[in-house]
């Protein structure tokens, strides 16, 4: 049994390789025209893929020569009219108060009174003042930048008008116009960028809120490395406190300053400065009461201002956006020689010699201790000091020169959802006038719309 | 004699740059270490800002002023970044040179396509740059395209060493072509992650590599993240996770880490510019340490 099936298995394999010796030559045929299929396929393939590679390899370059002209293309190119526009932005302000006496009472006791709006805010609902700036160069060597300031009561006044040279060489920056004056920390700032709502007690009383006037600047940065010596020097028209315009040729108001200033370390930076103001008034009148007779008192003469000032900055590694602290004082001290006049009610109208050397500070703080969110302190003490009176003159006609020592402590509270709002809360409790004291409250907005604004230290 | 005094005292306080190497003021570290691979020892380098502050909110501080004053090639990232504070430096610097419109300002941004121009200028949008995304040195191939340019300006500024930093230039273009190619093979795994950042600042970075950005922290460019943008972005990562929350040097952690934790994935600090951590030292250290820190955060 075992032997008739090896035998068939034999001849079965036997047949089949008979059968296998045909096939295989058909095999190896077919695989012989697949081979060559196959390798004019590939040889095809080859071909495409070089070609691909080659054309890939063109691509490239076309890529890369895209790219530069794209990168050429991003140049701004000022295509349309309106990209000469210059810079506009508008601020806008309101606040809402409260104090228990009338602001329309308010004077700052034993000081000539300033002008200006020296006032604490209205009582109630009141809009601040709005404020439209514009700005842009006018050509490759200077710039000009104008605000107009909108008050409350529908009135227009230009706050900036200036113009100002785009580097003349060896740090000279030249303006004329309408300027803030470079005096002090704060004068030079504009009032939507203070701290608190209101003005520190002796910018009110030495110079009527802030001081600007019409005129030209020259400044001059010292070509130093890495510490800021800045001087500066101003003449002008006189037109604010305590100077006044006067029908003369030339100038009747001039300031000098000095500002230093630098890094103490990679976290701290500060500016420290010295100013000096000048002026001739004449017939600078202010209004008075004299046992509830209204007069007249004006004075001519001599003053001079003295400031000096300080700003300290912190941000951990430089970095102000989450924590910071900027701490900041400013000392004044006035000298005014002259005549002092009083006409109206019981005055005699005699001119007399005025002498009087007055002096105040401030010092405030002012902490961001997370995003958005700052708290400050602020206390003004003003000094009356010594006022001489010559022989022509009564004291007695001159009730609010009598000698006092105004102070105010200030507190405030601020929330900033961008860098372009603010809403702050602040209180005072404000001992300007010698019969009593103030308690003031405020709630105020800011806000600034249009083009962006430069941060000052 | 008061006159005299004060010359005294100017001259003891005025101390004159020996004019030896070209004075170049960068505002940010990156340019400022550009600068210095191009310039080698013909040009001498400060830096308005660090890795650790806000190029955004910087102020005009009296250091700077003094530096812009000095300045002979200023060279800054453009596209209204700086637009918080250069302004004012170029006003009061009485600096002739670095004025807009001279060769000696440098604009970066002027020699790179910029993503991310807004579709609408509104401030209601953030605080975006009508120009585009202004972040563009976190792409390696970009830093290329402005060495092209700066080397050409620093040879115009300072004709007498135009030969030096033209051969500086052939030098550094050869070994940053290399350093690319390196980092994008180093960086292949990150091709398609999925991530998170804090502020709008790494488009360039993300088109480069291929990463994919699920969402922002900020809900707005340059508004700080509130709670309930936060959890706005949570959300979003249970139907689309991410990788990793990705932050500048310079950024709060606070934001990145409550998510990091509620999320469970990693927060990744990233130097974002020159010096912004230890091993950015310059920059080939700024994308060494960029692309480890990343390759680290999507490591199982």
């Amino acid at each position: 049994m075992k032997r008739t099936l090896i035998a068939s298995g034999i001849l079965m394999m036997l047949s089949t390789s008979a059968h296998a010796a045909d096939d295989l030559q058909t095999i190896r045929s077919e695989i012989e025209q697949m081979k060559t299929s196959y390798e004019a396929r590939i040889q095809a393939l080859e071909a495409r893929l070089a070609k691909a590679e080659a054309a890939a390899r063109q691509a490239d370059n076309k890529a890369e020569q895209a790219s530069q002209a794209a990168a050429v293309a991003a140049q701004p190119a000022p295509s349309r009219e309106n990209a000469f526009n210059p810079a506009i932005s508008l601020i806008l302000a309101g606040t809402a108060s409260h104090s228990s006496l009338s602001p329309s009472t308010y004077s700052i006791g034993g000081f000539v009174p300033s002008g200006g709006e020296v006032a604490p805010n209205p009582r109630g609902f009141s809009l601040g003042e709005s404020e439209l700036a514009i700005s842009a160069n006018a050509d490759p060597d200077f710039r000009g930048n104008f605000v107009l300031a909108m008050a409350p009561d529908n009135t227009v006044g230009i706050e900036n008008a200036f113009i100002q040279t785009l580097g003349l060489g060896h740090g000279l920056t030249a303006s004329a116009g309408r300027f803030y004056s470079g005096i002090g920390y704060l004068n030079s700032i504009h009032a939507h960028a203070w701290d608190f709502t209101d003005a520190p007690l002796v910018y009110k009383s030495f110079l009527g809120n802030q001081y600007a006037d019409d005129g030209v600047q020259m400044t001059w940065l010292a070509p130093t490395e890495s510490l800021l010596v800045e001087l500066g020097a101003e003449i002008g028209s006189g037109r604010s406190f305590p100077a006044t315009t006067r029908d003369k040729n030339g100038s009747i108001a001039g300031a000098l300053y000095v500002h230093v200033g630098g890094d103490y370390d990679e976290s701290n930076s500060w500016r420290a400065g010295v100013s000096y103001l000048g002026a001739g008034p004449q017939n600078r009148s202010y209004a008075d009461e004299l046992n509830g007779v209204p007069t007249s008192n004006s004075f001519s003469g001599k003053s001079q201002t003295w400031i000096g000032d300080f700003v300290w900055k912190w941000a951990p590694n430089g970095n102000a956006t989450v924590r910071n602290f900027k701490l900041q004082g400013e000392y004044m001290r006035r000298n005014e020689t002259g005549d002092l006049s009083c006409s109206g009610g019981a005055c005699t109208n005699v001119p007399g010699a005025y002498q009087s050397t007055q002096s105040g500070w401030y010092l405030q703080g002012v902490y961001q201790f997370m995003p958005h969110w700052r708290a400050g302190l602020r206390h003004d003490r003003l000094d009356s000091g010594s006022t001489d009176f010559g022989a022509g003159l009564n004291p007695a006609d001159f009730p609010i020169l009598a000698a006092y020592n105004p102070s105010r402590n200030t507190v405030m509270f601020d929330y900033s959802p961008s860098e372009f709002s603010r809403f702050r809360m602040q209180y005072a409790r404000d001992e300007s006038r010698s019969t009593a004291a103030d308690n003031q409250f405020a709630l105020q907005y800011i806000m600034s719309l249009g083009a962006h604004g430069a941060h000052t230290f | 004699m008061k006159m005299k005094l004060l010359f005294a005292l100017l001259a003891a306080v005025v101390t004159l740059p020996a004019h030896a190497a070209l004075n170049v003021l960068a505002c940010e570290p990156e340019w400022g270490a550009l600068a210095q691979e191009l310039g080698g020892d013909k040009v001498k380098v400060a830096n308005a800002t660090t890795a650790l502050q806000d190029p955004h909110r910087i102020e005009a501080r009296p250091s700077l002023i003094a530096r812009a004053r000095n300045a002979e090639l200023l060279v800054c990232t453009g596209a209204e970044l700086e637009i918080g504070w250069l302004p004012i430096l170029l006003r009061e610097s009485g600096n002739p040179l670095i004025q807009p419109g001279q060769p000696g300002n440098f604009e970066a941004t002027r020699y790179v396509p910029l993503l991310e121009k807004p579709q609408r200028l509104d401030r209601s949008e953030g605080d975006i740059h009508a120009a585009g995304n202004p972040h563009i040195q976190t792409d390696p191939r970009n830093i290329g395209l402005v060495a092209d340019a700066l080397s050409k300006t620093l040879a115009a500024v300072d004709a007498a060493n135009a030969a030096y930093y033209q051969a500086r230039h052939a030098e550094f273009k050869t070994r940053w072509s290399a350093a690319i190619s390196r980092w994008e093979a180093q960086a292949a795994p990150l091709k398609g992650a999925a991530v998170v950042v804090q502020h709008q600042a790494y488009p360039y970075l993300e088109n480069w590599l291929g990463l994919k950005q699920i969402a922002a922290l900020e809900p707005k460019p340059g508004v700080e993240p509130s709670v309930a943008s936060l959890t706005a972005v949570l959300t979003k990562l249970k139907i689309t996770p991410a990788k990793m929350v990705i932050r500048s040097a310079y950024n709060d952690s606070r934001a990145s880490e409550w998510l990091a934790q509620r999320a469970g994935i990693p927060a990744v600090e990233l130097p974002f510019t020159v010096g912004g951590t230890p091993g950015a030292t310059n920059l080939y250290g700024l994308f060494d340490d960029t692309v480890n820190r990343l390759l680290k955060a999507v490591k199982p």
